[in-house]
């Protein structure tokens, strides 16, 4: 068994969050707040010396970078939003945010997400003689097309449109199953590690 | 049929416990099931395994909190045990607030079973506002976007980053993360810098990963508990690795739970259907 304390503490607090398994109660609900206030405490505390006092005081203070006090007042204006009179200047640092956000991001993301995507789903190539690879690679064309058109709703779903359309869902429902499959793993994953944490790390039960 | 209406209204704890004794079970039971390597696992452990100290330094971001680091950790950990096992230079980082000082702890813990020595062998940066801006930066000049590292020692004098400036000397980066970071590295670091990006993700985020792996934007990916036991394996294997194997050891329990869950998945669906039935023909 652990002689550390800190090892005590997380899972003593480790119980108390699984005791609501059980039925909601006082031991939970103290852990909850607990794993919010200090979450909130710590983010607030790595942002206060990694943001406030290396960018913002150690430039001025000790690197006398004095174009740095600009960009700082600009985001300082975000601040005024509790200002009914002086709010409108808040605008002002999210025009930037947006304007800068948009510009880098639009043409980027359009590139990886859509040209990327289209361009490896329209190109069917032999792989190599690979008969699998060229399986899939007809799968995934087939399904891209399906579940687009269910999506397409200019046209009522009727006939060869309806039919494809039906596909699309079949292609959406395995998608789920895929999705929901994978998520009952992650979440065994997450009580795995916890109790390889209470059996070897605090009870020493394994090795 | 009584059986069935009982099996629908069973107390939802019994499950519970159910669960836990199948998983807790295993850990006490000497099974070994083996574990086949995925592609994308198998990718990614290829690629890091052709690099060589002179390569210059990998970079791995550590982009979770608590939540997720039970899937996480022993991913970052193989990472980390495979990059040292070759001598390899670790950059280590993280675009969370609260997953800086995982990284920080992982990262040391880890350089002590291999005798690294920080700032020689591995640095560990400090946290960045503004994951975008960040990845752009580091495209641009690293020690320009972390003037320090962790420590507070300046980043132009530490040898580990001796002719690093961007990700033209950095030939991985590898976003550990539960959330859509990983997309941020593929959009910021492979379509703008062209840099060779790997994924370790949750089990809940693999399957959005997938197109990019056919797209070849991502070079590999560890997909939850079972990606990192994937490499653990790898590295046992051929690296013939000290310490705990985590997400191995925890493979027969996430098995058992599996079957569990199949069986209660089965249950559940009889005892609706032979219900539904019975309400019909009262009808």
């Amino acid at each position: 068994m652990s002689t550390n304390i800190w090892i005590w503490i997380a899972a003593l607090l480790t119980l108390a969050i699984y005791s609501f398994l059980y039925k909601d109660n006082i031991v939970y609900k103290i852990a909850e707040y607990l794993l919010v206030g200090v979450s909130i405490g710590y983010s607030i505390a790595i942002t206060w010396y990694n943001v406030v006092i290396a960018k913002m005081v150690v430039p001025i203070r000790d690197q006398h970078n004095f174009l740095t006090i600009i960009p700082i007042l600009i985001g300082m204006l975000m601040f005024a939003r509790f200002s009914k009179k002086h709010g409108w200047l808040s605008k002002i640092p999210i025009s930037f945010v947006i304007g800068w956000g948009a510009g880098v991001a639009i043409p980027l993301q359009f590139e990886t997400s859509i040209v990327e995507h289209v361009k490896n789903t329209i190109a069917i190539p032999w792989f190599g003689g690979n008969i699998l690879l060229l399986v899939n690679a007809i799968i995934i064309f087939i399904g891209v097309i399906a579940t687009l058109i269910y999506f397409y709703f200019s046209t009522p779903h009727k006939g060869v449109i309806g039919k494809v359309a039906n596909l699309g869902i079949w292609y959406i429902m395995i998608a789920f199953g895929a999705s929901f499959g994978y998520t009952v793993m992650a979440r065994i994953s997450l009580f795995i590690d916890r109790a390889q944490f209470l059996l070897h790390d605090w009870l020493g039960l394994i090795h | 049929m009584n059986f069935w209406i009982r099996i629908s209204d069973i107390d939802r704890r019994w499950i519970y416990l159910l669960m836990a004794i199948a998983i807790i079970l295993p850990f006490f039971v000497n099974i070994t099931i083996p574990i086949r390597i995925s592609p994308p696992t198998q990718d990614l452990y290829t690629y890091i395994d052709t690099l060589s100290p002179d390569s210059g330094p990998i970079l791995i971001s550590f982009d979770y909190d608590p939540s997720t680091q039970g899937e996480l950790t022993p991913m970052a950990i193989a990472l980390l045990r495979h990059a040292f096992s070759k001598n390899l230079h670790v950059i280590t980082m993280s675009l969370y607030p609260t997953g800086i000082g995982i990284a920080e702890n992982i990262t040391s813990d880890i350089a002590k079973e291999y005798n690294k020595i920080e700032g020689r062998d591995y640095v560990v940066m400090p946290y960045a506002p503004g994951y975008s801006a960040v990845i752009l930066s580091i495209g641009e000049d690293i020690k320009n976007t972390f003037a320090t590292d962790y420590y507070g020692n300046r980043t132009d004098t530490l040898s580990c980053l001796n002719g690093v400036k961007n990700f033209e000397q950095i030939p991985i980066a590898i976003s550990i993360s539960g959330s859509s970071t990983p997309y941020a590295w593929i959009t910021y670091g492979y379509t703008k810098y062209g840099e060779k990006i790997g994924v370790g993700t949750t089990a809940v985020s693999a399957t959005s990963y997938y197109p990019y792996l056919r797209t070849k934007q991502v070079a590999g990916m560890l997909g939850g508990l079972k990606g990192a036991a994937e490499y653990e394996t790898l590295i046992r294997k051929f690296y013939h690795t000290k310490g705990r194997s985590m997400a191995t050891i925890g493979m027969n329990s996430q098995s058992m739970a599996h079957i569990i869950m199949i069986i209660l998945i089965i249950l559940g669906n009889i005892s609706y259907f032979a219900i539904r039935k019975q309400n019909k023909r009262s009808a």
